[in-house]
């Protein structure tokens, strides 16, 4: 397109008057600028069809967004620089979608900024607010109302509106009752609460799902255990049980053995068995599975918040916001040498409860 | 008498003399010679001690005593065996560039021969985890990866992330990130508890669930594809969330102020 087909720069825009007296006049409006759009139909045309074409596109990438859905395997591994090994249908699928939106979109943007009315329209603004006579009339009808519905006089009915209308929350509030059953007491005890000195249950180490001597727990090792037999669970807690996960969320162990003499808290190292201690696995703050175990300081780290213990003091907490030390298990050995529990955790596992009894 | 002194003119007869006289000399040298002496012993085992302690004299000992017993600096190494010398000095945290909360992982400065040397002669202040060999920590079993992937969720997942990427501990110290660790060190790291990390004996966990966390670590930081494309550090909500805020809507933001910027008119300038 030739220069001669633009206007002159700044017709005599009707705002840049006035400035030289009165810096603080109304500059007004710029004055409006043609598009090269607007006066050359050849760019016209050639706007419209790479808005078409984008669009075009984007009908296509839909095409083949359904294409690989259907076509590609799932489980198809490629290599895609500089991705690496990624899945297949992933990338097709992400691909395809991303160019079918982000077409539509460009096309939307090119549209608009080349081929719609680019005029500017100035719009007055106004006050919100109704006007004087309007308010007076509303506040006056309203008056009236209340007047004739005898509200103020009629004190009665005002009053037992008043106490309906209390009242009718706690329809509400009732229906809370059904977050309820209350626990009882099914939070204080877990699968290790069937042991007593007479039947004690077995510790079962989770690896290689037999149980242990107290001689296989070396000093700073670190093992997992669950309950093995009871009279209630023949086969002891097993993974494909139904109730594992939640089983498991009460009875985790873990199982350290610390040098008797560094044991801080007689109490604890007269619950473990030469050395071997058990404690529960369940954060005291909300209940993460902790294990973060440090064999030098001793301490266990809960990841969610921090919680700290020193397993060899009890289990008492050193930092973070768990307000209960770690439920302590306590263990001897039966009579072929394995580590049994003879009875449950000392406290209630896991976090605090309003019913819990300490 | 006769038939003897007949012959002493024979030419073997100094050949017989000589054979008589070596065999008494020896007989007589090992009845009467210093029992020190006689167990002198120059296996290549022996030497390797004492390579090992001439080596362990000028870089350890300075915190681990002169003969490995401790001091108030480092830990006594009597029964900490040669896999965790292989590992501390393999990895380079040994000998430890400074004191703290946790000695880092760093360039190791000492040739396999020398580490050798210095595992042997720890070895030799007591019983301990001995240098895995490779068939002890190579699993060739084919279901290794996903029974190893069960055992690291149990056992190693809290601390060093689902994935190996590591993290944060207590005051400073942090499990480490395990891609690209060597399966000889993965192994003797289990065996022998490094630093503030437990241990893992035989005795609660069979060498063979070792070799199968082993595998599932390589697994993860060799070959497992990453089916959404980048993986951001496989560290979970955070650096995903991350991406999406500062790339996903700054992108955005970027073109968004683009298209508000940049106008079509057909100005001449």
């Amino acid at each position: 397109m030739s220069d001669d087909k633009l206007p002159a720069e700044h017709a005599e825009g009707h705002g840049e008057v006035a400035a030289a007296d009165n810096p603080f006049a109304d500059p007004g409006l710029p004055a409006h600028q043609v598009r090269r759009t607007d006066i050359d139909e050849r760019a016209a045309k050639r706007a419209e069809r790479q808005v078409s074409l984008l669009f075009v596109v984007s009908m296509l990438a839909t095409i083949g967004f359904i294409a690989s859905y259907v076509s590609i395997d799932p489980d198809k591994i490629v290599y895609i620089f500089p991705l690496g090994h990624v899945s297949a249908l992933n990338f097709a699928l992400g691909m395809t979608l991303g160019v079918a939106l982000f077409c539509i979109g460009a096309g939307a943007v090119h549209w608009a900024r080349t081929l719609m009315s680019d005029v500017e329209h100035p719009a007055e603004r106004h006050a919100i607010e109704a006007d004087d006579e309007v308010r007076a009339d509303v506040i006056e009808q309203f008056k009236t109302g209340a007047g004739e519905s005898g509200f103020g006089r009629r004190k009665m009915i005002r009053n037992t509106m008043i106490g309906s209308m209390a009242l009718v929350p706690l329809a509400g509030v009732v229906l809370l009752r059904d977050l309820g059953p209350l626990p009882e007491k099914k939070l204080d005890h877990t699968g290790w609460d069937e042991a007593t000195p007479a039947v004690p249950i077995r510790l079962i180490n989770m690896n290689t799902n037999e149980g242990m001597k107290p001689e296989d727990i070396a000093v700073g090792s670190l093992t997992f255990a669950k309950p093995g037999p009871s009279v209630l669970r023949p086969e002891g807690l097993q993974e494909s049980d139904d109730d594992f996960q939640e089983a498991i969320a009460k009875d985790a162990l873990m199982l350290i053995r610390i040098q008797p003499e560094d044991i801080k808290d007689a109490n604890s190292a007269g619950l473990g068995f030469q050395g071997v201690l058990a404690y529960s696995k369940i954060c005291t703050h909300v209940g993460c599975p902790i294990s973060l175990y440090e064999q030098q300081t001793h301490h266990a780290l809960c990841p969610c918040h921090q919680s700290t213990f020193d397993l060899s003091d009890g289990a008492r907490v050193i930092f973070g916001p768990a307000g209960h030390p770690l439920p302590q298990l306590k263990i001897t050995t039966d009579s072929l040498g394995y580590l049994v529990a003879t009875g449950d955790f000392s406290h209630p596992v896991g976090p605090s409860f309003w019913e819990r009894s300490e | 008498m006769k038939k003897l002194s007949a012959r002493r003119r024979h030419p073997l007869a100094a050949l017989v003399v000589l054979l008589f006289a070596l065999a008494a000399t020896g007989g007589l040298y090992a009845a009467f010679a210093p029992a020190e002496a006689a167990k002198a012993d120059s296996s290549a085992q022996s030497l390797k001690i004492d390579e090992g302690k001439r080596l362990f004299a000028v870089g350890c000992s300075s915190c681990h005593g002169l003969n490995g017993e401790g001091s108030s600096t480092g830990p006594s190494l009597v029964g900490v065996g040669s896999a965790a010398v292989d590992f501390q000095v393999g990895t380079g945290r040994m000998p430890a560039q400074q004191p703290g909360a946790q000695i880092p992982k760093k360039k190791n400065i000492y040739s396999q021969d020398d580490i050798d040397a210095m595992a042997a002669f720890v070895a030799s202040l007591g019983p301990g985890p001995v240098v895995p060999t490779a068939d002890q920590y190579t699993s060739t079993e084919t279901d290794a990866v996903a029974k190893g992937g069960e055992l690291f969720r149990t056992n190693c997942s809290q601390c060093h992330n689902f994935q190996g990427a590591g993290g944060a501990l207590t005051q400073g110290k942090f499990a480490p990130s395990l891609e690209g660790v060597s399966p000889k060190h993965i192994f003797e790291a289990m065996q022998t508890g490094p630093q503030n990390m437990p241990s893992f004996p035989d005795s609660t966990m069979p060498e063979k669930q070792k070799q199968e966390i082993v595998a599932f670590v390589r697994y993860q930081s060799n070959e497992a594809p990453n089916p959404g494309g980048l993986s951001l550090g496989s560290l979970g909500p955070v650096t995903e969330g991350l991406f999406g805020w500062i790339f996903g809507l700054g992108v955005l933001i970027a073109i968004a102020i683009w298209v508000a910027a940049h106008t079509t008119k057909a100005k001449k300038s």
